[in-house]
């Protein structure tokens, strides 16, 4: 059992250990949503509420695995939850919110294949984190990775309007633009563990 | 095998190049960021995601009549990270070391897009023998394209590669190289020079193809 604090989690998730900055997880998205501001913001709504949504089955299941002695079965049942949960999540947005849907798009589904997901699924199981922990580890990490993608659709949009060598354009110039936002998350470092 | 239209070759060759999955199709990224801060670290990574390429695609391909349009995707994640799961327990009994040092990153080969790209792309629609091919070709293209990475940042962020000293005493390392930030960098160096050279070949794969290895060698 770990007895690290909620605050510190919630900080190390978000901002320390960025998913995004400094795990590397969940780039496809993070490139691929990233080009308009407001598809940037739904789309980390969409993957907030899966991860505290997987988060809160792996930690069912995982409990489960331990009870009958099978670790082995960890990846494929954390990934099986996932998948469902994302259908789940696109469901409910085609009935609530069609603009949305439509705006999400292909990446709705593809969130089954973000690794951020099972990543944190994973992570919170390694560490060892208790029932509150690990809610409050989702939601560090879900904000993180909102602040990451939004930070970067912001960048993105004004860099549309410069004027970019024709070699850079794309992913070579969104590529830099993560290192050098990267290199300022490196600042958080001193913040906690 | 009954072989027709694209030669074999071709099936094998397109991975490398012209349809390299990190460089050209911009997939599977993040273990591609993650993972290669050092070279042996980038190959080993290489080489697992290549053998869940190949048996996944094999899998796929050869139960491709038996899988239900509506549930294919289910299928095919788990039959992907069946073969996760041993590369996983596998790496853990040849090499502890190498297991803590790529982390989580082994598990997360499920979720790997190129992996399951390629099952919904091309295995599930062609038979056993060139879903290998196929799954081979993208598995050497994406081991290549992580090694060159890896040995960019080996060499600038430690001065070493393959734990061999490269430079002499003095030599002020790049620290920012084995840093995250470092992964981003080195991949937008990479994707510069795929993308001149492209420019510069035009449509004539064949000399591009020879003119990546000299560039990269």
């Amino acid at each position: 059992m770990n007895e690290e604090g909620y605050w510190s989690i919630f900080l190390n998730a978000a901002l320390i250990n960025n998913f995004v900055l400094a795990y590397f997880l969940g780039i496809c998205p993070f490139f691929g949503v990233s080009a308009k501001l407001e598809t940037a913001v739904r789309m980390s709504g969409a993957v907030a509420f899966v991860m505290l949504v997987a988060s809160v089955c792996a930690f069912g299941i995982n409990l489960i695995l331990e009870a009958i002695n099978a670790p082995y079965l960890r990846i494929i049942s954390y990934i099986l939850v996932i998948s469902s949960t994302v259908q789940l999540v696109e469901m409910l947005m085609r009935k609530l919110s069609p603009p949305t849907f439509r705006a999400l798009g292909i990446f709705l589904p593809l969130i089954t294949t973000n690794c951020a997901i099972l990543g944190l699924a994973l992570f919170q199981t390694n560490k060892g984190y208790g029932f509150t922990q690990a809610i409050v580890y989702a939601l560090g990490a879900g904000a993180g990775f909102a602040l990451a993608l939004i930070l970067m659709a912001g960048i993105r949009e004004k860099l549309d309007l410069a004027d970019v060598p024709e070699l850079f354009k794309g992913t070579a110039a969104a590529l830099v633009v993560a290192g050098i936002l990267s290199m300022g998350f490196m600042g958080f470092a001193g913040l906690g563990r | 095998m009954a072989l027709k239209q694209v030669s074999p070759t071709d099936e094998f060759i397109k991975g490398l190049w012209r349809d390299n999955p990190v460089f050209i199709q911009v997939l599977g990224m993040c273990p591609a960021l993650a993972v290669s801060n050092t070279a042996i670290n980038a190959l080993a990574m290489g080489l697992a995601t290549t053998f869940v390429l190949l048996m996944a695609g094999l899998s796929v391909s050869l139960l491709r009549s038996f899988i239900p349009r509506e549930a294919r995707i289910v299928s095919y994640i788990c039959i992907i990270a069946t073969f996760v799961t041993c590369v996983d327990y596998a790496i853990m009994a040849i090499s502890i070391e190498l297991h803590r040092a790529l982390g989580a990153f082994i598990a997360l080969i499920v979720v790997n897009c190129l992996i399951l790209g390629r099952a919904e792309a091309f295995a599930s629609k062609n038979n056993p023998g060139r879903a290998l091919l196929d799954g081979l070709g993208m598995g050497v293209g994406f081991t290549f394209a992580l090694f060159f990475i890896g040995v960019v940042r080996e060499i600038l962020g430690s001065g070493t590669l393959f734990g061999v000293d490269m430079f002499p005493d003095g030599f002020q390392t790049w620290t920012v190289m084995v840093l995250p930030s470092g992964g981003f960098f080195a991949m937008a160096m990479w994707l510069l020079v795929v993308n001149w050279i492209r420019q510069r070949e035009g449509g004539a794969e064949k000399q591009a193809n020879e003119r990546s290895r000299e560039v990269a060698s």
